[in-house]
């Protein structure tokens, strides 16, 4: 068995207060064994909802999965035993110390006395928590708590271990250690990972990742098999007239033109060769031009016709969906 | 690398569940000091002030020979008669105020760590009634350190007795509070629903004052009560006097703890 999460043609609609919300329309995938699975896509698009469905916390309208070769309506029990969450927000209780807390994760999944002191060792040990150990988790920083939550999704030897935007409202140098633990997890565990993010830079780290937007997966692909979707390289310009340079290049060269104030960009088979040729044909004067692999960012944007990146740099909107949960 | 995917008969590893959940609640009563001394002062100032000042009050009806008086028959004066009530309400209080827990939980998110645990929802609404009820009848037990100030002789076989019958009651009062708190989403609302709860079960659980004689509305709304049996009973262990056959006081409370304990899994079971 390769395959270790089967889903077969998810379907999420939701009661609210004004009428029915379909958070996911229509999925279906698979994920190996043993990979880093990834599920990008903006805040809202369906990723949590899938995540919760497989996770048994969520009944689908509609569809079915297998996780570990069992189904998840039909045997929840084993399916949980089966795997690891670590939480979008905190879940752990901040009264008990971070040793207490690991412990009665292992009371909860049941592992046996005499492996529990070794397991819960070896995870505080490998997040580094050893030391805070006796220490309430209400005195932890955010990047402590995090870990002592991989920590804990682990302590039961899952087969996949869910990391639900694992590096959320964490600061750039943690969220990097936070990585550093996660692809050393991939080297010492066997498990299969399956996160969601919202960061393209993440998500280049993931074996294979599926692009989901309005409940339904666009794209699913290794990132350099998603890049290759790009026609080459993405060629990126300013001039004085980009209405006239757009005109131009899409007549001559029958490719789509972007606009990204200040400039204009495009793709292009080859990108550094072609760039001398097209400066000396063009009928526009070019203010300055370069030319860059193109990244997930591009991809999300040509799936999508949006920009991740504006969506979720966002602040504002970013808080009132904080705002929102708490009130909740 | 071992492999830790079923183990263990479901019904062994709920059973390991329910005392997890158990032993979480219970450490963190016995961690919370503050949280102790509070619940025991406020029944100690029921207690000792506003019983001895209405007892003040209260005319000593029953003649007794040698011209001594008594409250009621068989009950020496008002502090004594409140006495097994105000236990009771210790343990109303602490039972409910035990189920905030259910929405604290929700609210830090660790809900959710119990709720993927391998574990039945019934197994997650027993364990937390059970912590509770532990929590509850521990607290009720402390109330038992005011019996010689009032001038209550409890034996050894008093206590002895006293014990099980606080988990009893302690077991049906915390299941109530579970089963409201389980579908509650916010603090405040539980607050206040139990507010409106809590102190009319209170009040007219005959804790404060006799239940024979009075109106009929009121009459009905202390038999339909389900504290009035916990405190009957609890009145006849501590002091000796009750007004319904105690059978009947274990019944009720009995089918009570069961009927919202049905309703506490109920709602844990609910998956959207």
């Amino acid at each position: 068995m390769t395959e270790i999460i089967e889903v077969e043609h998810f379907q999420k609609v939701f009661k609210t207060r004004t009428g029915f919300y379909t958070a996911v329309r229509d999925v279906s995938f698979s994920v190996r064994k043993g990979e880093l699975f990834g599920f990008l896509g903006p805040n809202g698009a369906g990723k949590t909802t899938t995540i919760s469905i497989l996770c048994t916390l969520l009944r689908p309208t509609q569809g079915r999965a297998t996780l570990n070769g069992f189904d998840i309506l039909k045997n929840p029990h084993a399916v949980r035993q089966s795997i690891g969450l670590v939480f979008q927000e905190p879940s752990l209780d901040e009264r008990l110390t971070a040793r207490e807390n690991l412990e009665f994760h292992a009371l909860l999944y049941n592992i046996p006395r005499a492996l529990r002191r070794e397991r819960i060792q070896k995870m505080l040990a490998m997040m580094e928590l050893e030391m805070r150990q006796h220490e309430l988790v209400r005195h932890f920083s955010g990047g402590m708590k995090r870990r002592l939550e991989i920590a804990r999704g682990l302590l039961h030897h899952p087969k996949v271990l869910f990391l639900d935007e694992p590096t959320l409202g964490l600061d750039p140098q943690t969220r990097s250690y936070i990585w550093n633990y996660i692809q050393e997890l991939k080297r010492e565990e066997e498990i299969t990972l399956f996160l969601t993010t919202h960061h393209m830079d993440e998500a280049e780290n993931c074996d294979r990742i599926a692009v989901i937007d309005h409940g339904q997966i666009i794209a699913l692909d290794t990132p350099d098999g998603l890049k290759k979707r790009i026609g080459g390289d993405v060629i990126y310009l300013t001039t004085l007239d980009p209405k006239a340079a757009k005109d131009e290049i899409t007549h001559r060269y029958r490719v789509q033109v972007h606009e990204d104030p200040p400039g204009i960009y495009f793709e292009m088979a080859n990108g550094a060769e072609f760039i001398p040729g097209f400066i000396r044909e063009a009928g526009f004067k070019i203010t300055s031009i370069s030319v860059r692999r193109p990244t997930l960012e591009d991809v999300f944007l040509k799936l999508t016709g949006r920009n991740l990146r504006e969506e979720l740099s966002d602040s504002l909107n970013l808080m009132k969906i904080h705002a929102r949960k708490k009130i909740r | 690398m071992t492999v830790l995917v079923e183990m263990g008969s479901p019904l062994q590893r709920n059973l390991v569940g329910i005392y997890t959940i158990w032993l979480r609640e219970v450490r963190k009563f016995w961690r919370d000091k503050s949280r102790i001394i509070g619940a025991t002062v406020q029944p100690a100032l029921f207690l000792l002030l506003l019983g001895t000042g209405i007892g003040r009050g209260i005319p000593q009806a029953f003649q007794v020979d040698h011209g001594q008086q008594e409250f009621l028959p068989g009950v020496k004066d008002y502090l004594t008669f409140i006495y097994p009530g105000i236990i009771a309400m210790t343990i109303l209080f602490t039972a409910v105020f035990s189920a905030i827990s259910i929405i604290w939980d929700r609210e830090i998110g660790f809900l959710k760590e119990v709720m993927v645990a391998p574990i039945s929802r019934w197994a997650v609404a027993i364990g937390k009634t059970l912590g509770g009820s532990t929590v509850a009848m521990l607290q009720g037990c402390l109330m038992l350190v005011f019996a010689p100030i009032i001038g209550v002789k409890l034996t050894v076989f008093t206590i002895l007795t006293l014990l099980p019958l606080l988990l009893y009651i302690s077991f049906s009062l915390t299941a109530m509070g579970i089963a409201a708190a389980a579908r509650m989403r916010s603090m405040q609302g539980f607050t206040v629903i139990m507010n409106f709860l809590t102190l009319p079960m209170f009040f007219l659980s005959g804790a404060m004052f006799p239940v024979g004689g009075l109106p009929p509305w009121m009459d009905i709304l202390v038999r339909i009560n389900p504290l009035t049996y916990g405190v009957d009973i609890l009145r006849a262990v501590v002091i000796g006097y009750n007004d319904y056959p105690l059978a009947f006081d274990l019944y009720v409370i009995g089918f009570f703890g069961l009927l919202m304990l049905g309703l506490a899994v109920l709602a844990f079971s609910e998956r959207e």
